[in-house]
């Protein structure tokens, strides 16, 4: 047991680091930046010019952005510990903790379906791939492309298809202007019908990868010793393949820890594509209009995000793969 | 995996079941106005004290202000004011008028109006709160009757105002802590026509005030709702308009002459321009960088430059060459200050022949023979001209400048950096040229325009300054005549400093004019008709951000429901109904969004299987695996 709380005490303290320094940084990088928030916030709106100069004061004083680096890092800091992700620029006065909370559960409806789905099928394509010559030189190109595909890209070639062209799906939004949400089937099917292609590029990108990776491992084990001798004996291609399948899982989990933290830069730029209110939509505007508190914000629950995903996959592994478990152990 | 599918199935047939039973709501599309183009994030805003942050609607819809203003007839007009006038020369008299109510049924009321100003005495962050150096004191007369007594009279600011100040309800306000930063999401009340009915992050949307105070003297208006959307760029405007999703239309859309042949939309002219005048685009110039600080090398540019040219291929021809003025003298409150002597003496129009003869004069000569002229002294002249990236129209235009500056020999390299980089050196002045237009919009008042051109509190070249006088001219006179201007209540002697000014402007031309960017209006019949064109000008029929008192509202008291088309679509939509019925279990309602396409082409009905594929599509990638697993 000892062993294990090792492991864990180690992997924390790995986390902990990683997260003050991808904080730190989270808090740098906007503000080197060129421009000036507040000068953009007020460029909206023509009014007297001693108005605006005065405003311009008012608000630098009252984000705290007069004051030296140093004080806003530690103010920063003070804040976040407090769960205090501050009052966005651009969208002021709302905070930003509340905007994030808001576009979540939509970056949570597209996610979670599109990795577990893209996963499942890509491993299930993978394997048969695998297992199957002729069908592998069919499924192989496919596979490549797909994997290839930067998100965006492929987003934009489905929008046009699907929504230009044939004008299956709305081209942007998660639900219609014209509709109020509520839970009717009215509403859920408005909803499901623009989250169709957002999901359909994420799944579709993210199948590629998986079914590559389930394939090559499933070549890799079907040829290994165990499965010769296994062979040898008489076993049923069945059994085999089942233990095959078994060994080649353990990749493709940690390879599903990496993909939870990449899958959050392809969601932003999905999400841009089909004007999406998750996350990534409204980190982009955060960007482009240098709202400081709001790009922290995402930022920092896209750090957590990724830390409590790696975090959760190296739980899972202490557990599934006796190897890390045995290392510690005899360490203790 | 039986047991997934049983309970994937069991989820969708409850929801199903669910759906009729629970309230569902869809607007009825007959007695909604979609509406975009000014509004650009999240509606998280409905505090009118801080305007430059609150949503397009909050003044206006929800807010109203003691007048508004028509632009087209040059008419401050009696809103929540019956009338107003100088009593003598330091104080303004304002009577409201009778009936005044707050949205929540409490009377409206002199003690408001005073209110609202002290509020931004005592908070500095309220963006009306520098009227405060120059007013001295709000008194309310009787319960109809307020005087402002000014400690320095601002005639023209004052006018401003006016129609920019909107009312605020004592009884709720006085409670709020924190007025600045208060969001006023929940329920706003305002005096308005009007009321925030939902908002989430792509719209907002408003519900008639059916006791609205200005139903006896307006009459009402005729949409329920309003949906006021965020658009995300002017091609998808393009598109929606043209399925009859948005109705009122305030962006700048591509190729309007096909348009509108094409689907009957509605814009102020019926030929090009097709748009009336909002603003001036100007190519601001560096005055405090040589060789822009030399008013005869300025010249030189404004004859180079061909703004018929940028009109036509930047913009359609869906703007106009500017005066050299820059001036909007297509509506009457600058047309009656225009000088027209000073522009036939000192004015300009495209003549690259001048422009190389002022130049060779002032001995800028290509000396190395690389075609591009070079400093008098010998060193290279180079110049940048900034635009923010992704302004299409504006990033054309940069080009255009560089081609035809290019042959006169001035080299000029277009630059498109991001938007905050781009307004970070336009307002500190580290900037050569540069397109822009912000401040140079149609005011009740042709002071505002110039205050904001050529505003004489400039910081130096490093700090920001906040007035369009990005390019820091400086000039004693133009300050005086400013101040003149605005604290001088005889109108003739008030022309005779707006003639000065425009004398300046044209002999030192700081900046060169270059086209009136259109008050975009684009509107479907589908659903509204009667909006205000060339024919029936009733209205500006704008909506942006502190437009809805200059004609937004106006029109939405003009505009009427399409009542033949509506027929139309509905005996359409029958017809799509019996297609579907499968899928649709309540059909009544839900129908009447797929008739936004009753265009020519057939979306109409690929769009509805959509609705029914999408699902479809889904349940059936999620079974398949399970199926197939479940054979092995």
């Amino acid at each position: 047991m000892s062993g294990i709380r090792r492991y864990l005490v180690r992997k924390i303290i790995i986390y902990i680091l990683t997260f003050i320094f991808a904080v730190t940084i989270d808090f740098i990088i906007p503000r080197l930046m060129p421009g000036d928030p507040i000068a953009v916030l007020l460029s909206r709106f023509a009014t007297l010019p001693d108005v605006t100069k005065y405003l311009h004061s008012y608000f630098m004083q009252a984000f705290g952005l007069d004051k030296p680096l140093w004080v806003q890092y530690i103010t920063f800091w003070k804040a976040v510990l407090h769960g205090d992700l501050g009052i966005s620029i651009y969208y002021y006065p709302k905070p930003v903790a509340q905007i994030i909370k808001e576009a979540l559960p939509y970056d949570l409806a597209l996610l979670v379906p599109s990795i577990v789905a893209s996963w499942i099928v890509g491993n299930w394509l993978g394997a048969l791939a695998g297992k199957n010559r002729k069908l592998d030189s069919y499924l192989m190109p496919i596979f490549y492309f797909l994997q290839a595909s930067p998100y965006f890209w492929f987003a934009i070639l489905l929008a046009y298809l699907f929504s230009v062209k044939l004008g299956w799906f709305p081209i942007a939004g998660a639900y219609s202007y014209g509709i109020i949400p509520s839970l009717s089937w009215t509403f859920i099917k408005d909803y499901l019908h623009h989250w169709f292609l957002p999901f359909l590029s994420l799944f579709l990108v993210q199948l590629g990868g998986w079914a590559i990776g389930m394939r090559n491992m499933i070549i890799y084990e079907i040829e290994a010793d165990y499965a010769r001798y296994l062979e040898s004996l008489g076993a049923s291609e069945r059994l085999i393949m089942k233990h095959a399948f078994k060994n080649a899982m353990l990749p493709q989990i940690t390879g599903l820890a990496l993909q939870l933290g990449l899958i959050v830069a392809g969601n932003v730029t999905v999400q841009v594509v089909f004007s999406y209110p998750g996350i990534g939509y409204v980190l982009m505007q955060g960007i482009l209009n240098q709202d400081y508190f709001l790009i922290q914000g995402c930022f920092l629950v896209i750090i957590l995000n990724v830390l409590v995903a790696n975090f959760l996959i190296d739980l899972l592994y202490a557990v599934v793969d006796p190897r890390v478990r045995s290392a510690y152990m005899e360490g203790a | 995996m039986k047991r997934t599918l049983s309970i994937v199935l069991g989820l969708v047939v409850l929801i199903s079941l669910l759906g009729p039973v629970m309230a569902q709501e869809e607007l009825p599309r007959t007695e909604t106005l979609y509406v975009g183009g000014g509004l650009w994030s999240q509606p998280n805003n409905f505090n009118p004290l801080v305007s430059w942050a609150a949503v397009t609607g909050t003044i206006g819809l929800i807010y109203e202000t003691l007048f508004i203003y028509d632009p087209l007839r040059d008419k401050l007009e009696p809103w929540l004011a019956e009338s107003g006038k100088w009593v003598n020369d330091t104080v303004y008299e304002i009577k409201l008028r009778e009936g005044l109510t707050w949205q929540d049924g409490k009377p409206l009321t002199a003690e408001d109006v005073k209110f609202t100003f002290e509020l931004a005495k005592k908070y500095p962050g309220i963006s009306f709160s520098p009227i405060w150096s120059w007013l001295g004191e709000v008194k309310v007369i009787d319960n109809r009757t307020v005087q402002f007594i000014f400690k320095e009279p601002h005639y023209e600011e004052w006018k401003y105002w006016l129609y920019n100040i909107p009312i605020v309800p004592e009884h709720i306000w006085k409670n709020i802590k924190d007025p600045v930063n208060y969001a006023n999401t929940d329920n706003p009340v305002g005096s308005g026509m009007y009321k925030l009915y939902k908002r989430d992050q792509m719209r907002a949307i408003f519900i008639r005030n059916d006791k609205w105070w200005g139903i006896k003297y307006f009459g009402k208006p005729a949409p329920k709702y309003i949906v006021y959307v965020i658009v995300y760029s002017n091609n998808l405007a393009l598109s929606m308009l043209v399925k009859g999703d948005l109705d009122w239309s305030n962006f700048f859309i591509p190729g309007v002459p096909d348009v509108k042949s094409k689907y009957g939309i509605v814009t102020w002219f019926d030929k090009a321009p097709y748009h009336l005048p909002a603003n001036t685009a100007f190519l601001f110039l560096n005055n405090q960088k040589p060789p822009l600080n030399n008013p005869e090398f300025r010249r030189a540019i404004a004859y180079a430059i061909n703004p018929k040219e940028i009109a036509a291929r930047a913009s359609q021809n869906q703007v106009t060459p500017a005066d050299p003025t820059g001036l909007l003298i297509q509506y009457p409150a600058f047309k009656k200050i225009y000088y027209k002597e000073a522009v036939e003496k000192y004015g300009f129009t495209y003549d690259p022949k001048k422009a190389n003869e002022i130049l060779d004069k002032l001995r800028f000569k290509d000396v190395n023979g690389d075609g591009y002229r070079e400093f008098p002294d010998g060193k290279p002249l180079k110049l940048t001209i900034i635009v923010p990236y992704g302004w299409t129209d504006w990033m054309e235009m940069a080009r255009i400048i560089s081609e035809q500056l290019g042959l006169v020999g001035i080299r000029v390299e277009p630059k498109f950096p991001d938007f905050s980089k781009y307004y970070e050196d336009l307002t500190k002045g580290t900037f050569e040229m540069a397109i822009n237009n912000f401040g140079s919009q149609v005011y009740a008042t042709p002071w505002q325009w110039f205050n904001w051109l050529l505003y004489p509190g400039v910081t130096p070249i490093g700090k920001p300054t906040y007035s369009g006088n990005w390019g820091r001219y400086k000039n004693e006179k133009v300050a005086e005549l400013l101040h003149l201007i605005n604290i001088e209540k005889d109108e003739n002697k008030k022309l005779q400093y707006y003639h000065e000014l425009q004398e300046i402007f044209l002999k030192d031309l700081p900046y060169i004019p270059l086209v009136y960017n259109g008050a975009w209006f684009e509107a479907s019949t589908q659903y509204w008709t009667n909006w205000p064109t060339e024919h029936n000008p009733y209205a500006f029929p704008i909506t942006w951000q502190g437009y809805w008192q200059m004609g937004g509202l106006k029109t939405l008291l003009g505009i009427k429901p399409a009542q033949k088309s509506t027929e139309t679509v509905k005996e359409k939509t029958q017809t799509v109904v019996v297609t579907e019925t499968v899928v649709k279990t309540e059909t009544e309602k839900i129908t009447e969004t797929p008739t936004t396409t009753q265009s020519q082409s057939s979306p109409t009905t690929t769009a509805t299987e959509g609705g029914i594929c999408g699902p479809a599509a889904i349940i059936g990638l999620a079974a398949i695996p399970l199926f197939l697993r479940r054979r092995k």
